[in-house]
Order: C-alpha cells, then structure tokens, then sequence
C-alpha cells in the first residue's frame, strides 16, 4: 500500500509487536483502574465509609483496553504511518473549503426554516436555541481569542454579568428587555474594560489566569452577595420578552389576541429562537464589519505580531482593550437573552465549565473562521444532547471528546484564513503562517 | 496575638498543600510550557487512591498508624504517578510541537475526564474518613483561655512537605534526570541533540508533579477528613494561583506562593468573612500580576526586539 | 556637525544591570540624508535603535527629532507607539517582524492604522459604510498599491506575507514602515540574508525613498558596500561607544575602525592598511 520501505519493514513484527504494546496499555489499565473502579466506597446510613470490590468490572474495562488497543494498532497499521493520515484529508479539505462557500447560506437558509419545519417539536426548538446561543457566544469569545489573539479564559464573567444586568434591572425596576439589552452590553463592555485595562499587559498565560481568577470572582461575588443576587437560589420571576411592548402572553392585550389567531406557548418559543438568530446574526455581521476596519485589521496583526504593531504606531493597549469590550458586549447580550429565555438564572449557570466549552468552540471551529465557529457549536451543543440519556457518562464523553478532537484537528475545523481586503484574488491563507498570538 | 498565631499556623499547613501542588504546575509549565489543567484533578485522585488503601488496610485488620501511612503514602504515589504519565502520554504529547492552545484546551478536557470518572467510579457523595491521627501540644494557653494547638497532623503535614521539598531540591539540582530537565527546559532541540531523552524527561516530570500531587492529596485527606470529587477544581485554580504568584517556573516560587495563598486564605477567613476567602485569593492575584507581571521569585521577561 | 539635523542623539547611555551597551554616545542625522550606524557584532548598535524607536527608555541622555516645520520632539519621552504616530519614525528589525499569516497588502493597510482610524470615525463611521471612509479606504489601499508596485511586489500583494521569499519579505518590510509617512525611517540591518542583485536593489530602494519622499534614513549595516554605496554620513560605535564618524570614504581609511572590526590593536590595523594597499 506504501511506498515507504520505513513503513514496510515496520510492518514485519506486527503481531509480537502489537501483542505486546497491547499487554502494556491492559496491564496499565490494571494498575490505574486497580483501586479506583475494583473498589467502590461509600458513606453508609451511620456515617462510616464501608467499600465493596468490583473485580469484575475492572477486569471488564481491562479487557476492553487490551482488546481496544488491538484495534487501535491494526487500525494505525492498516492506515499507515501518521504521516500519511495528514495526506488523506487534503482532498477532502478542498472539498471543504469549496462546499464552504455553499454550506454557509444553506445552513443559514435552514436555520431560518427550523421554527417552520420544528413547529410541533418543542425539543428540536429549544436545542436550536440552545445552540444558537453558544453560536453567538463563541462569536464574541472569537473576538477576543481568535482574532485579537488574547487568550480569555474568563468570558464566562461578562455572560453573567449580561444575564444579572437583565434580571435585576427588570425585576427592580421594571425595565423592559429592549430597553435593558443594550444596557446589559454596555455594563458587559464596561466589566470587560475594567478588568482589561490592569490586565492587559499581562502576556499568554498569565492574562489566561487572571481572566479565570476574574470569572471565579463574579461568580463567587454572585454568590454570595446576597441581599443583591440573591445568592445560590439566584433570581426568579425574570420578565419574559415582548414583542416590542407586545406580551407573548394568552390575555387579551397578548400578540396571538391581536392577530386574532390561537394562543400557543410554541409562539414564544418560535419568538425567542428569532430572537437570538437576530442576535447571532449581528454579532456575526459586525464582526465581519469589524474586521474590514483598521481596528479589525489591528486585532489581528496584534495577534500576528505586538512589537511590530508598536513600531507602526498602534496603541496596542486601546486595541486590546477595544477588542476585550467587543467580546463583552456580546456576552453581555448573550447574557440578557439568557435570562429573558429562562426566567430565572443562578450562578451555577456560570461556571468555568461554561467558559471552557465556549473556549472550545472558538478553537475547534478553527480560531478566527465564523463559520467553524458555528459549525464547532453544533457539532458541540448537539453531540452533547446526543448522549442526554447517559446522564453521569456525558461529561466523561465530552471530556474524551474534547481531547480527541484537539488531536484530531488542533487548528480547527476551519483550518486557514479569509484575507480582510484583497486586489484581484480572495485566497485563503494557510493556517500554519497564521500566529495565535501571545497575550 | 494567641489568635493570630493559631491562624499562621492553620495557614501555613493549608499552604504546605498548595504549595506541593503548585510544584507539579511549576515544573510542567517550565518543561513544556503549558498550564496542566488536570493536575488539580491529579491531586484529587491521589486523595481517592490514599483513601481507598486506608479502607483495605483498616479492613485487614492493620491498626498500626505509622505502617497504615506509609503504605498509603507509597501506594497513592505510585498509582498517582502513572495517572500522571498516562495524561501526559495521551493527551499532552500527541500535541507537543502543535499550536499553543491546543494542549491547554486537551488539559480542560482531560480535566473533565478525570473529575467525572471519579465521580462515575466513586459517586458523587462527600467521602468521610474518622480521624486518623490525633492529639496535638498545646504551644501557649492564653489569660483569656484561647489555647493555641498543634496537632500531630499539622506537624506531619509540615515535616512531610519539608522532606519532600528536600528531596525534590535534590533531585533537580544533583541528579542526572534534574540536569536533563533543566536542560530541556533551556532549549528542547539541544537537549535532544546532546542525547537527553526529551520524552522520558517530559514523562518524568509529570510523573514525579503527579507523585507529589498524591502525597497533597492524602494530607488533605488527613488534614480535612475527607475527599470528594470535585476538589481538584478549586484547589487546583488555588495552587495554579499560587504557582503564578511565586512565579511561575520557579520551585522555591511555588512554595512560597502556596505559603501566601494559604496564609492569606485562612487570615482573611479568620477577621474578615469566609465566604470571601477565594475572592481574596484571587483579587491578591491580579494585584500581585499587576505589579509584578512576572511574579515574585519569576525571572523578569526582557523583550527582544 | 552642523547643519539640518533631523535627529540628534545628545550624551546617550544604556545600562542593563552592571551591562553598558551604549555609553555616552552623540551623533546627528541630517535631513534628507542617509546616515549609517556601523561597527562589530555587540557594539550597541540595535540598542541605540531601541532608544531612539522607544522600545528602551535611555538610561540617561537625550534623543531629539526635528520636523521639517521646526517642531522639535524629545523621543526619550515618549512610549514606543507615540513614536510611530507622533514623531513619525519608522522602524524595520533584524529578524524581520511582519504579519505572516497576512497578505501583503493587509500588512501595508496596518501601518496606515492610525490615519484610518481618524478616516473610520474610530471606527463608528466605518461600521455604517459612510462615504467618507469609503474614499479614505480605497486612498489607502492605492498607496498600498504603489508601494507593492516600487518594491516589486504587486502580483503578490494577495499572499501571505509568510510566504513570500526572504528577499521580498525584507522590501516589504521596508514598504510597510513608508506606508506610515514616516520623518525618519530606521533600518535595523536590511541588507542581511540578501544577495549581491537583492543588495544592489535595495541600494536603488533606499536611494529612490530619499530623493522622491525626501525622507531622512538612519540604517544599520554590515554590508559594506551598501554602506559606502549609499550613505551620506557613516557613525562607527564598538563596545557601546563611537570611536570614529565621517564620510564613507573618510571611514573606509580611518585604522581605528578597521581596528575595531579586526579586533587588534591600532597600529597592526595600520600594518594591515598598508600591506593590503
């Protein structure tokens, strides 16, 4: 199959061979899983910690990396060297990047059509408003990360401030979403440029870490300031949107009265999934906007190269800080959307597990490409659905999947560049010249 | 005063903790320069494991203490370890050479891994253990009558990470392996070229972060009395924050870094509120980077240009 | 010494710790004139760079850039950028910097940032598509063009600057630092790396940026003979000091530099002048 005598000889061992790397992982798995699955402890009625062994499913789940790993190596073997894994998907990334340009209006077209083709399922329209948000979210995040080339592990902070601006304005005071929304993003922004404007100079890891040590604090501060956020049980009894004034509501003054048609919950929900594609939508178009404009264009040749945009004249701190509001701002709207939707919100709702799976889809979807971006929080959002049923396993399984895909595909599923301004030709550039910046 | 010390003393222990998990973030970041979101959930195994072995142990009918610690502390290192070399191996090294936040984002996954597969083995229940070791001295009874205790576990913890920290300076400064990683930390492609095995090198590093990280978790085991699974988050973001503290990539850096975290954890508790003591913790952060972006034992980063 | 000068270096010193890089160091740059900062490998030559673009804040001494309306500015005062923008200096590196995973013409509209950004609105105008921005833009990209076009490079203006060969990466280089309209223009070493045809057209470059935009040079080089080829005025530094200035030609002949280039002492240098000739 190969040409490459390496390969052919490699090839000659391979029953000693792969018998032997198999014993290694089972053996292993023995000793790792020893204790922690042949044991199982747990607190009895009295409060003393009794165990039980379960040898049989340790020598299951051991027989099953032995056998796994059998097949893993034929598959390698079968396959060839990595080298030529690399190979294969080039055709198909080219298929990709041509069928890119149509699955971009097709996928949009579909969205569109979801709430009429999904009417009667109320399931399929929550998922697609599930999914749309973290579209949304992963577009601002993509602001900050994949553009600016910041790395913010903390964005989780500005989604929370968004949701409580909402739910304590409008509960305190009555405002209506359209009116809190953009406040929602202006105190979002306001957030991202408070925390920036210290933090900004800090370079890779350390602006990682602040950014995490920001987002633990609002939560905590969620938490625990009480009188305010009203701490675990969170707040309820957030106004649901209207229709620009118009309540979605049974009643008389309610939109299905005035159009003189049947009142249905379904017509809230078709509502709120408009709702946030709107907001999606705009997110997305002005971050296209965005990068078409110098400030744009200093987003990302600071992600290229911060020294050389200092010696072109480039206030790197503003352009930083401007990118870091920018990705607020949406989150701050994702926010809003998130507590009008719910009804009620809490800070359990923001947790570094939400920042590190929007984190993902920025980086899955290829950092900087809209559409990855999208395609990543389907593939996401949706095969996180997919394994509801398992209940305790599911997050075990987006874990592993979370690893795999990074080995898999570590610059993305998109994996080049659009240029913001061209002459004659629009050619994508290879994500292996792109830099991911420092910061 | 009487107060206070018992809170330096409290605070110190806590700190002794962190810092020997702060190590194991230390070493790999300046090895191979990420942060091992999963070294938190590392400890966190280490605490199951030692508890685990506490249980057969006592089962067996073993009541001699210093023989019943021993065995934990060698049995929940060594498995601990291979934790660590495992992570390394599947999910780290496939990734070595590629883009920057594809290992941290491998690491948050594996993190979830970890966390859930503890939960799915052990269940979701706070484990409590009776209290191991007990009695203490009394250092200073005051006229008020607040008495200022050390107890056994406390001075075990303390001399525990001391000896250990010994052996660690050791082993990076004297031995061959500790010349290779700080080999590999200059420059990987030289130390490969002069024949240092970077893999094993890389491995090792994992494997002795990840011993140390077992030996934390089954203080906190002893210390607290209990384990359960979602511990590695936060003392992990706590130890990771003490790393960057003391600056990261520096052994002694992270010690002190635990210390601080610990000490102003616990004072912050005592006079102020507890409910805050993470805020604090972390709000120290950000001011320390502020000021000292590189931390307080970090070697300033000069620019090139 | 006297005459026009654009840029005056006034007493400049650089300390690292216990290191001196540059001691005490004076020289002018005339306007409208190419002036070239040579002397050995460690002589302090990028670190006088670095002052003068603020990349380092002097130990002490001062660096003082004149405007052709007479408007004076103290570079020692300033943060790096403001350089850029506000003095108007330009800047190419040793270890070429530019956006690799941006076109070539993209890497030429960055360097017009700031005045877009005024052209933009900050940016407000430019969301909404006003036809003001519109204008400022395609300006901008027409001297992108131009400059694309007098470094050679215009049918590559859509690659990606990382693709391109050493040779054009160093013109590009160039190019973007002229797309800011810079007073001064700073070259750190950009004849290194280019062969003899690559040098001899990078001479032409620097000699036609002088007389058509009239903007002053201050260049870094080890290759010789663009230094002699091109420049007006030649400052030898070695060991953080200057130990000659001049002419090219008055250079070429002073033993002191040769001296310092070939590491002995003055009168062997002298010997060695006098066999070689």
């Amino acid at each position: 199959m190969s040409a490459n005598p390496a390969a052919q000889t490699s090839r000659a061992p391979s029953a000693a061979f792969i018998l032997k790397k198999s014993l290694i992982s089972a053996l292993v798995a023995l000793v790792l899983f020893s204790l922690m699955i042949g044991v199982r402890t747990e607190a009895g009625p009295d409060g003393q910690l009794t165990y039980w062994t379960r040898f049989g499913d340790l020598a299951a789940i051991v027989a099953a990396v032995f056998g796994g790993s059998i097949l893993i190596e034929l598959f390698r073997q079968w396959w060839g060297p990595v080298d030529t894994a690399r190979i294969v998907p080039a055709p198909v990334q080219g298929a990709l990047s041509l069928a890119g340009r149509l699955i971009a209006p097709v996928l949009l077209a579909f969205t569109f059509l979801v709430p009429v083709l999904f009417y009667d399922e109320r399931y399929i329209l929550d998922l697609g408003i599930l999914v749309l948000t973290y579209v949304m979210l992963g577009w601002g995040l993509n602001v900050v990360v994949g553009l600016a080339g910041l790395l913010d592990l903390g964005y989780v902070a500005f989604y929370a401030v968004g949701a409580y601006s909402y739910a304590l304005l409008a509960t305190n005071f009555g405002l209506s979403f359209w009116i809190c929304l953009p406040l929602a993003g202006i105190l979002a922004a306001f957030w991202g440029v408070l925390l920036g404007f210290p933090v900004l100079r800090l370079r890779g890891d350390y602006l990682a870490i602040v950014t995490l040590a920001f987002g633990e604090i609002i939560r905590l501060v969620l938490i625990n300031w009480q009188s305010l956020t009203g701490g675990p049980n969170g707040v309820t009894g957030i106004p649901r949107p209207t229709l620009f004034g118009i309540p979605l509501t049974p009643g008389d003054d309610g939109l299905a009265a005035m159009l003189g048609i049947e009142f249905s919950p379904t017509h809230r929900i078709v509502f709120l999934f408009y709702l946030i594609l709107a907001l999606a939508l705009l997110t997305n178009w002005v971050t296209i906007r965005l990068r078409r404009l110098p400030i744009g264009r200093a987003w990302e040749a600071l992600r290229e190269d911060e020294v050389a945009c200092r010696a072109l004249g480039i206030n790197t701190t503003t352009t930083k800080l401007t990118a870091f509001a920018t990705g607020a701002m949406f989150g701050g709207f994702a926010g809003a959307f998130f507590a009008t939707r719910q009804g009620f919100i809490s800070p359990e709702s923001f947790t570094f597990h939400e920042s590190a799976l929007v984190l993902a889809i920025v980086v899955l979807g290829g950092m900087g490409s809209q559409l990855g971006v999208a395609l990543a929080a389907l593939a996401m959002i949706g095969g996180f659905e997919l394994f509801r049923g398992l209940d305790q396993y599911r997050m075990l399984v987006f874990g592993m999947a979370m690893v795999l895909l990074m080995i898999w595909r570590p610059r993305g599923l998109i994996g080049h560049r659009a240029p913001t301004v061209f002459l004659e030709r629009k050619e994508a550039i290879s994500s292996d010249l792109v830099k991911e910046g420092h910061g | 005063m009487d107060y206070f010390a018992q809170q330096l003393i409290n605070g110190l222990v806590l700190g002794s903790i962190y810092g020997l998990i702060a190590i194991g973030y230390t070493m790999v970041y300046g090895i191979v320069g990420m942060i091992n979101f999963a070294h938190g959930d590392i400890f966190m195994i280490g605490g199951f494991i030692a508890l685990i072995t506490f249980l057969i142990l006592i089962s067996f009918g073993l009541t001699a203490i210093p023989l019943i610690l021993l065995v934990m502390l060698l049995v929940s290192m060594a498995i601990t370890a291979l934790y660590g070399w495992t992570v390394e191996r599947i999910a780290y090294r496939p990734l070595r050479h590629s883009f920057r936040l594809a290992p941290m984002l491998s690491a948050i996954g594996m993190s979830f891994v970890l966390t859930n597969y503890s939960q799915v083995a052990q269940g979701a229940r706070v484990k409590p253990v009776p209290p191991i070791i007990t009695g203490g001295h009394t250092l200073h009874e005051g006229a008020d009558g607040f008495v200022v205790q050390l107890s056994n576990i406390q001075i075990i913890v303390v001399v525990t990470t001391v000896v250990l920290l010994a052996i660690f300076t050791w082993l990076v400064s004297s031995t061959r392996l500790g010349r290779d990683m700080r080999a590999c930390e200059q420059d990987q492609t030289m130390a490969s070229l002069l024949g240092v095995d970077v893999d094993r090198t890389i491995s090792m590093t994992f494997v002795i972060g990840a011993a140390l990280a077992a030996v934390a978790g089954m203080m906190y085991l002893l210390y607290y009395g209990l384990v359960d699974f979602f511990m590695g988050f936060v003392a992990g973001i706590k130890a990771f924050t003490a790393a960057v503290l003391g600056g990261i990539g520096s052994l002694p850096g992270a010690m002190l870094g635990g210390l601080l975290i610990g000490l102003i954890e616990t004072l912050w508790s005592a006079y102020f509120s507890v409910e805050y003591k993470d805020v604090a913790a972390f709000s120290i952060l950000i001011v320390v980077l502020i000021f000292l972006p590189t931390g307080l034992l970090g070697r300033p980063e000069v620019e090139k240009v | 010494m006297s005459g026009d000068s654009i840029l005056s270096v006034d007493r400049l010193s650089m300390r690292f710790g216990g290191i001196v890089a540059v001691n005490d160091l004076s020289f002018n740059a005339e306007r409208r004139k190419i002036t070239a900062l040579i002397g050995p490998n460690g002589a302090g030559k990028t670190t006088v760079f670095n002052c003068i673009t603020g990349f380092y804040k002097p130990s002490s001494g001062a660096i003082g850039l004149t405007h052709d309306d007479g408007h004076a500015i103290r570079l020692e005062r300033l943060d790096d950028f403001r350089i850029a923008k506000l003095a108007k200096v330009a800047r190419t590196f040793q270890n070429i910097r530019l956006f690799p995973g941006m076109t070539a013409l993209e890497n030429l509209m960055v360097a017009q940032h700031n005045a877009l950004m005024r052209a933009s609105g900050l940016t407000f105008l430019g969301l909404i598509g006003a036809p003001s921005w519109r204008t400022a833009e395609q300006a901008a990209i027409d001297l992108a063009t131009t400059w694309l076009d007098r470094i050679g490079l215009l049918d590559r203006a859509d690659d990606a600057a990382g693709n391109l060969p050493y040779g054009d990466q160093r013109r590009l280089e160039i190019a973007r630092a002229m797309c800011t309209e810079p007073a001064l223009l700073c070259l750190d070493e950009p004849a290194a790396g280019l062969n003899a045809r690559e040098s001899a057209a990078l001479s032409e470059l620097l000699l036609s940026i002088r007389a058509d935009q009239g903007t002053s040079i201050l260049l870094i080089e080890h290759d010789m003979s663009v230094v002699m080829e091109i420049s007006d005025h030649v400052v030898v530094m070695d060991h953080g000091v200057k130990i000659a200035e001049g002419t090219p030609k008055h250079i070429r002949d002073d033993p002191k530099v040769i001296a310092a280039y070939l590491g002995t002492d003055e009168e062997e240098a002298i010997a060695v002048m006098e066999s070689g000739t």
